[in-house]
């Protein structure tokens, strides 16, 4: 039964899966998070639609996120890239 | 024969291509990130994009699923026939189902009906496409609400209106993310068909990978068939699973792109189809408050057990005719019949409708819209 399905490379994609389908949006979303703290945004009530908050922390903390993601994805890329196109 | 061998591939790609639009796009257009045309553009290109990204599908299909010794061209040919008329279809149905399986059946059931039961190589076929095709939805699904549920909790404290606009800039990335997987698995998957007619044609010896011209011809017709759009399906996964908002949007399309990657790269022909559809609903039960309409879940999950076999009586049906006429003509035969049977199916769908205006409208329980909202659109 083990030789039909593979569950070697089934746990591996719920693992990878998990960190990069769900961890990468959740890193944005930390992101998102960090650039709305500051002034501006109390400042703009409830109603708004404003994103950049002002604070300067907040804004590098951000950066941060988004520049690992941008690295995380590339990364991925390149790696399915390398698998998938095995040296004879 | 060879060459109509080829073109038929390809059209299939291209029917692939405006089927599967839908998986990468449908969460970004329904929820505003991105314009219809606009998305449909990226999508092609980054289609185009994937194609080329690994080679490990196109080998699945080629040498993993039926034996290549006993495969002739008129099976390739007739198994082709099989899943694009399923494709065409359920597209006219609006209902997402899967071009991978739709392919795959077909050519499973040419090879049955001319070489029986033991020319398919059953051990491939289920490690490799089944058990994937059960599982990867269920871990789409688990991936799509834990990121959803962490994306809800992590963003409570912002406004209604920053955490749309973020999530849909989000969503723009994540988008281009599934655009780029989908190249890698589906238009891989006709290489690996037409590598396989290579193979059996004795152009290219068993075990090769797919060749250059091969790849950018398959890119190129799942790209263009990108392009030309596929609302029908657009449609119902945007607004008849789920109503969504930009954060599941996001959620859902990260987790499609991860589990379509890792598998393509492990070699397992996935069904984006399924692996975006249960992204969808993932982000549906991840989300307090979100509404599942289950009853579209279940006409979905009817059509896909269904297309493997179906797909696979069709081809069985375009064989056994080929064969039984002979010859390129049986070929010949079968195709006239296909373009005939595409063209009703098209000129069907004419009467109802679905194109970048109307995609987003209000869901009635139909593909086509109602009228009036046509109209105002």
């Amino acid at each position: 039964m083990n030789s039909w399905i593979p569950l070697n490379d089934l746990w591996k994609v719920v693992v990878f899966g998990l960190i990069a389908g769900a961890g990468l949006p959740a890193l944005f979303a930390a992101g998102l998070y960090s650039l709305s703290k500051g002034p501006r945004i109390r400042a703009a009530g409830t109603d708004s639609d404003v994103l950049v908050g002002g604070s300067v922390i907040g804004a590098l903390i951000a950066a941060i996120c988004f520049l690992a993601i941008l690295a995380a994805v590339g990364w991925g890329v390149y790696e399915v890239y390398q698998i998938g196109h095995p040296s004879k | 024969m060879l060459v109509l061998v080829v073109i038929t591939a390809l059209g299939f790609d291209f029917t692939n291509g405006f089927h599967d639009t839908g998986n990468a796009m449908a969460t970004s257009i329904a929820t505003g990130a991105l314009g219809p045309r606009v998305a449909v553009a990226i999508s092609g290109v980054l289609n185009f994009v994937g194609a080329f990204l690994s080679l490990a599908v196109a080998a699945t299909i080629a040498s993993g699923l039926v034996d290549t010794k006993v495969v002739t061209l008129t099976v390739v040919a007739a198994g082709l026939a099989g899943g694009i008329i399923w494709n065409l279809a359920t597209w006219l149905l609006g209902i997402p189902s899967s071009s991978s399986h739709a392919l795959i059946g077909g050519v499973i059931g040419s090879t049955m009906a001319a070489a029986g039961g033991s020319a398919v190589l059953w051990h491939g076929l289920v490690s490799k496409v089944v058990i994937p095709a059960v599982f990867s939805p269920i871990i789409a699904a688990l991936v799509a609400a834990a990121g959803t549920w962490m994306l809800y909790r992590i963003s409570r404290s912002m406004t209604d209106g920053a955490r749309k606009h973020g999530f849909r800039i989000g969503q723009i990335g994540s988008a281009c993310m599934v655009s780029l997987a989908h190249g890698t698995n589906d238009a891989q998957k006709t290489m690996g068909v037409i590598t396989l007619a290579l193979i059996v044609n004795g152009t290219i010896p068993a075990g090769s990978n797919a060749p250059v011209w091969v790849i950018t011809g398959c890119a190129l017709a799942i790209s263009i068939g990108t392009y030309i759009g596929g609302w029908r399906v657009i449609r119902t996964l945007g607004k008849g699973l789920v109503e969504i908002e930009s954060p599941q949007g996001m959620a859902a399309e990260s987790a499609s792109a991860a589990v379509i990657l890792l598998s393509a790269s492990f070699g397992y022909s996935l069904s984006t189809t399924h692996v975006a559809t249960g992204s969808i609903i993932g982000t549906g039960l991840g989300k307090k408050g979100a509404d599942v309409r289950w009853n579209v879940a279940g006409r979905m999950a009817t059509a896909w057990v269904f297309t493997l076999p179906s797909a696979a009586l069709v081809g069985a049906a375009a064989e056994a005719l080929a064969h039984g006429i002979g010859g390129t003509l049986g070929v010949v035969v079968d195709l006239i019949i296909l373009v005939a049977i595409a063209g009703l199916i098209y000129y069907r769908s004419r009467g109802s409708k679905v194109d970048h205006k109307n995609v987003n409208s209000e869901w009635t329980g139909n593909v086509a819209p109602a009228e009036p909202e046509h109209a105002a659109a």
